[in-house]
């Protein structure tokens, strides 16, 4: 089943006014694809990621709408979308690992959440034992407690939980990042397998590590302060992006298998704007060095060439 | 300007810190009854103007090291000397000199900054601290020159709260509270894995340029292509054991120790694919121990599937200035005489 976002927006209220952390993002994942979804801390990966599944506290639904196979999700309506979240569609969110109750146990914990969807945890145990071991993890963790796990393992427990039910989609927020990199691609390398078994059909994997989405994302959508500044497969992002912004991060990132010396890579000067009062025309403008009078404007995010977007007036 | 990582080819200098035979066990259980040995038998030197990569996965022991050379946490036994000086025997006045010597800039810039001092006061209190007698204007001077070294900014940081500024911000803040010291060595941790990519070649680049200064730098981190691009010495810590050291360009360009060579695989790198670059890593069969999963497709990371070293493993030169941990055995075959001198 494929997701279709259009033109989506939502904002964070606050006494300050809103923020505007997602401002009208169209794009759509298709079924199977693994997308990867990059871009620097405060562009709104994490308020995407989120308000497909479950808009909270703060966060208000301003306009657009969000498609899985050929039902429109009621995302603006918390009570209305459980029962979608965990049965259709998944979301591992960005500090799950530390957001873990710490007094129960993980299997009291799968008990709870499966008893909450209205489905009899009992006949799940057998299939959840069975992928605990697929992913090198002992019965026994059903009988532990989070903190008695390492950061891989609980990483790699939280993968088996959220796909239980087999969603079609799974929104996986910075599952590696906390992680060192020997237990970061055994974590990758799950997700890529897990869509192998079927254990979900198509995912969108977050992180600001866009060298990890190389590894087992089909495609990679970078974002910058709210809105989408490109989108095309993994192989072109990294290889022969379009967008200033993705340019210049891709080229100022170090990597084993060079030999630096007398070579230094440069950084992008200067910060995002701020997402309360953000500037018009295109947000990446202030430090783009190709940046002119068009610019101002705000450019919209078209296709280049097939199966690659991008937002910048440079481009199109 | 010169490049991040200079030739290591060794200028014959004095090192700057050293660390002989340094094991650390720390006490563990609710009675202090196990023991837990974190670090062991670590020798090597770091010298004026030059970064020392210390790099392994969660809990090798990196940490502890930093940790024992600032003093905050002591040795079991073995030496760290500074200067030629036995850094544990510093009491009082000398072990404060010694702070303005050595300082250490931690992974979560957030924690190790009191959120309720502004920036300022931060910097007041090393004045009072360190230098009480310095005159107010000659103290603003320094703080501007320490800022400027950091590429900050006063006026937009000087009043601030740490929430109030960017991770990369306060990160370099601290670096620039650490420079107000005129300090000679370095312990950054991990300073970089919490800052996102576009500020984390600048904090890089910082360190290259302050390393262009004299400073020596232990840069501890799990990100080997970091690691790699701001080193000229490189240390591969597993279990608290020293597997393979060196110069950087040797260690990386011809990794030796399977537990490097499979760190190195599991790097996420840019233009070739996890498959692409195993082939070139191959580990030999003995030193696995679940060859199921070294097969394909488990999740398990280095330290589960290969075998631990050897207590009796020794490391041996296999070429100038690249030390390889080997079991004795293989050391006898590659190098007879290495094995009785060298039993690091
Ligand atoms: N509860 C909130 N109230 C107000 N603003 C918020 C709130 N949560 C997030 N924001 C703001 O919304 C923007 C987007 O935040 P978001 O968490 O989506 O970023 P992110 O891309 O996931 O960043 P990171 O990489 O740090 O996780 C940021 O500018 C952030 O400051
Ligand atoms: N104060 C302590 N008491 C007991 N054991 C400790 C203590 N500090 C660290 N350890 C243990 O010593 C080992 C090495 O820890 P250390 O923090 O040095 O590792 P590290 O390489 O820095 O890991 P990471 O990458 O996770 O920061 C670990 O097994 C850890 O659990
Ligand atoms: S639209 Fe203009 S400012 Fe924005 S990225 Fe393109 S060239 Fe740069
Ligand atoms: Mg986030
Ligand atoms: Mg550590």
């Amino acid at each position: 089943m494929n997701l279709e976002v259009e033109n989506l927006r939502v904002y964070y209220r606050t006494l300050a006014g809103d923020v505007q952390a997602l401002d009208g993002v169209t794009f759509g994942v298709g079924d199977g694809e693994i997308m990867g979804l990059a871009g620097e801390s405060g562009c709104g990966k994490s308020t995407l990621g989120n308000a497909i599944i479950s808009l909270t506290g703060r966060m208000k639904y301003i306009e657009g709408s969000v498609t899985l196979g050929s039902a429109e999700l009621p995302i603006w309506d918390f009570d209305e979308m459980n029962h979608h979240r965990f049965n259709d569609l998944s979301i591992i969110p960005q500090y799950a690992m530390s957001a873990m109750n710490p007094t129960r146990k993980i299997g009291k914990m799968v008990g709870e959440l499966l008893d909450s969807k209205g489905v009899r945890h009992k006949e799940y145990i057998p299939e959840l034992k069975r992928r605990f071991e697929l992913v090198g993890l002992s019965q026994d963790v059903l009988n532990m407690y989070p903190i008695e796990l390492s950061g891989g393992m609980k990483q790699r427990a939280v993968m088996v939980i959220s796909t239980l039910l087999d969603p079609s989609l799974l929104i996986a927020d910075e599952i590696t990042s906390a992680l060192d990199v020997s237990t970061q691609k055994a974590v990758a390398e799950m997700l890529v397998e897990f869509r192998e078994r079927g254990f979900v059909k198509s995912m969108i994997v977050i992180t600001h590590d866009i060298s990890i989405l190389y590894q087992v994302a089909d495609t990679i959508l970078v974002m910058y302060a709210g809105k989408l500044a490109e989108k095309a497969s993994a192989d072109t992002i990294i290889n022969s992006p379009r967008h200033p912004y993705t340019r210049l991060l891709i080229s100022s990132l170090p990597e084993v298998g060079v030999t630096y010396t007398g070579k230094r890579l440069t950084g992008i000067a200067g910060t995002p704007p701020a997402l309360l009062n953000p500037p018009e025309g295109c947000r990446f403008r202030d430090r783009c060095p190709f940046a002119y009078e068009k610019c101002l404007e705000e450019p919209p995010f078209v296709e280049i060439a097939p199966g690659h977007q991008t937002a910048c007036w440079k481009e199109i | 300007m010169s490049g991040p990582q200079n030739d290591a080819r060794d200028n014959g200098e004095a090192g700057l810190l050293k660390l002989d035979h340094v094991t650390k066990v720390y006490s563990t259980g609710t009675f202090g009854g196990g023991q837990l040995t974190a670090v062991r038998d670590v020798s090597f030197e770091v010298k004026p103007g030059e970064v020392m990569s210390v790099i392994g996965e969660s809990g090798s022991g990196k940490s502890t090291i930093g940790k024992m050379i600032l003093r905050l946490s002591p040795i079991s036994s073995g030496t760290i000397s500074f200067d030629g000086t036995d850094v544990s025997t510093l009491k009082r006045r000398a072990l404060k000199e010694y702070r303005r010597d050595v300082q250490g800039v931690f992974q979560d810039p957030f924690s190790s900054y009191n959120p309720i001092f502004k920036a300022d006061r931060v910097f007041a209190m090393v004045k009072s601290e360190f230098f009480p007698g310095t005159s107010g204007p000659e103290w603003r001077n320094k703080i501007g020159l320490a800022l400027e070294a950091v590429t900050l900014d006063p006026t937009q940081v000087l009043h601030k709260y740490p929430h109030q500024l960017s991770g990369g911000q306060l990160q370099r803040l601290l670096i620039a509270r650490a420079l107000l010291l005129d300090i000679r060595f370095l312990v950054a941790d991990e300073i970089i894995s919490m800052l996102d990519a576009s500020t984390r070649i600048d904090v890089l680049n910082l360190l290259a340029d302050l390393k262009g200064r004299g400073l020596g730098i232990m840069f501890i981190t799990h990100d080997l292509s970091l690691g790699n691009y701001i080193s000229e010495k490189t240390v591969i810590l597993r279990r608290g054991l020293i597997v393979e050291m060196g110069e950087t360009q040797k260690v990386f360009g011809n990794p030796t120790h399977p537990y490097t060579k499979m760190l190195l695989a599991s790097v996420p790198q840019l233009h070739h694919k996890w498959e692409e670059i195993a082939e070139g890593l191959k580990v030999p069969d003995s030193v696995v121990i679940d060859k199921e999963a070294a097969a394909k497709k488990t999740y398990e990371t280095v330290s589960e599937i290969l075998a631990p070293d050897a207590d009796d493993s020794v490391l041996v030169e296999t070429e100038p200035n690249h030390l390889v941990r080997f079991s004795p055995e293989e050391a006898r075959e590659i190098e007879p005489a290495a094995v009785a001198g060298k039993t690091e």
